[in-house]
């Protein structure tokens, strides 16, 4: 059943301590700040985050580093000119880092949605990321066995929603989004807008709705109406 | 005999040596200059791994959108033709081969084409691989942009490897400051030198190195026609 939030607070309502958590984007394009924000001012914390970074600057995901609320972080890139949060917790001891192959990290999310066990990846063979991992020689050729990431929870950004959950996402914003919505046990979807049912083209959307469980609307007017009927709006008749 | 190349001399190079038609990743740092030397006759379609196909110069002013960005989250612009998709087909497109060409920088790349360029394995680095490994094992070629020596004069073209790798005999073009190298099944020749004599060289690898070819050999027709 789609859920559409009236504020940030209220969508992500539902995420425990300890709980693992997929968020969208590359950089900060598609990455969900007002829920993420929202999860920071909730307190949560102990969580194992899923990003292909792990934060820039001193924004969205990076505060949670900050303030200590990710316990260990997947990523295929943490570090980078901006990445201070992150280095200081890491050099600390007080975050842990699974590195995983950006292309590999994106197969593991994708292969949690689609009931996938595991797979056998070139990528990595050979090298210090597939110490410990089964591998296989298939037709000469070197695999490393990888498996799925399951999540409790995913935050994701897309542009607009419609009111049967479905989405549609803006350029490279896109990133993760897809295959994140898919793997997690509860999504949770920032847009700027959400429309009336019948408003997307069916042609054009990248996302089914069957994945989405929650809609916020972070445009500001949209918001502002939502809040008028407070909480969580139950969608029966999109 | 002309003098060393610089970083732009690499990058023209490489540009006119791409085929093509080609559909290229250039990954993120020094390989995006070349980039700026890729002509519209060669109709090629640049790659980027955050899940763009057609990607265009870098966006300035006005056209700087903070949803379209490339590896290395700079702004860059779309071009007539450009597709997005997510990031799993994104490494699809790169593993599953449909990638004619990829140029990396490199820390170190062994003769027999291993390729190091994703951490130092220093105790206090902190390590990021992003898409280097991906792109490694996937593209039909691999290409390798880096300065021949590092500040202290050692080579970066080894017998073997001391960093941590980044993929397996995947390198199969070297192109450096003072010489571009062919690698062809553990075999190492030089296309060509710049401002120092083939001798000179060699004497400063411990690779074993075949002099450049007096007429065309098959390892230096461009890399081959996409499929």
């Amino acid at each position: 059943m789609l859920l559409i939030a009236a504020t940030a607070d209220d969508a992500i309502r539902g995420i425990s301590d300890g709980a693992t958590v997929l968020i969208g984007g590359f950089g900060n394009a598609g990455q969900p700040m007002d829920l993420i924000d929202a999860l920071l001012r909730s307190g949560t914390t102990g969580l194992t985050v899923v990003n292909n970074n792990a934060g820039q600057a001193d924004a969205g995901l990076a505060v949670l580093i900050r303030e200590r609320r990710v316990r260990k972080i997947i990523c295929s890139f943490p570090r980078q000119s901006d990445s201070w949060h992150f280095d200081a917790a890491y050099r600390a001891g007080e975050i842990e880092l699974e590195l995983v192959p950006q292309g590999t990290l994106a197969e593991r999310i994708r292969a949690a949605g689609a009931g996938i066990g595991g797979f056998f990846t070139p990528t990595g063979y050979g090298t210090m990321l597939a110490e410990g991992k089964e591998t296989r020689v298939i037709d000469g050729r070197g695999y490393v066995f990888e498996t799925p990431i399951h999540a409790d929870a995913a935050l994701i950004k897309a542009l607009k929603a419609d009111r049967s959950g479905n989405l549609i996402y803006r350029k490279t914003a896109r990133n993760f989004g897809p295959v994140m919505a898919a793997a997690a046990r509860h999504t949770i979807v920032q847009v700027s807008e959400v429309v009336q049912s019948g408003e997307l083209d069916p042609e054009h959307v990248v996302t089914p709705g069957i994945y989405v469980d929650v809609l916020v609307a972070a445009e500001p007017g949209r918001a502002a109406a939502a809040q008028g009927r407070g909480g969580l709006e139950r969608v029966d008749t999109p | 005999m002309n003098g060393k190349l610089d970083r732009g001399g690499i990058a023209r190079l490489i540009a006119g040596d791409i085929p093509p038609g080609s559909y290229v990743n250039l990954g993120i740092g020094q390989p995006t200059l070349i980039a700026d030397h890729l002509t519209p006759e060669q109709n090629i379609t640049l790659h980027t791994e955050n899940g763009m196909l057609g990607m265009g110069p870098a966006a300035t002013g006005d056209q700087i959108d903070g949803d379209l960005i490339n590896a290395g989250k700079l702004p860059v612009t779309e071009l007539p033709g450009a597709s997005y998709f997510h990031h799993a087909d994104s490494f699809a497109i790169m593993r599953g081969g449909h990638l004619d060409v990829c140029v990396l920088g490199a820390f170190q790349v062994s003769g027999t084409g291993d390729l190091a360029n994703w951490h130092t394995g220093a105790e206090d680095a902190i390590p990021a691989v992003g898409g280097a490994m991906d792109l490694a094992t996937g593209a039909k070629e691999v290409w390798v942009m880096m300065s021949l020596f590092d500040r202290d004069g050692t080579a970066k073209l080894v017998p073997r490897c001391s960093y941590p790798l980044t993929g397996i005999g995947c390198v199969t073009r070297v192109y450096t400051n003072e010489a571009v190298f062919l690698l062809d099944a553990g075999s190492v020749r030089v296309r060509a030198t710049y401002g120092v004599p083939f001798t000179g060289l060699a004497s400063r690898i411990d690779v074993p190195l075949l002099p450049p070819a007096a007429r065309p050999r098959a390892g230096d027709k461009p890399a081959g026609r996409p499929g």
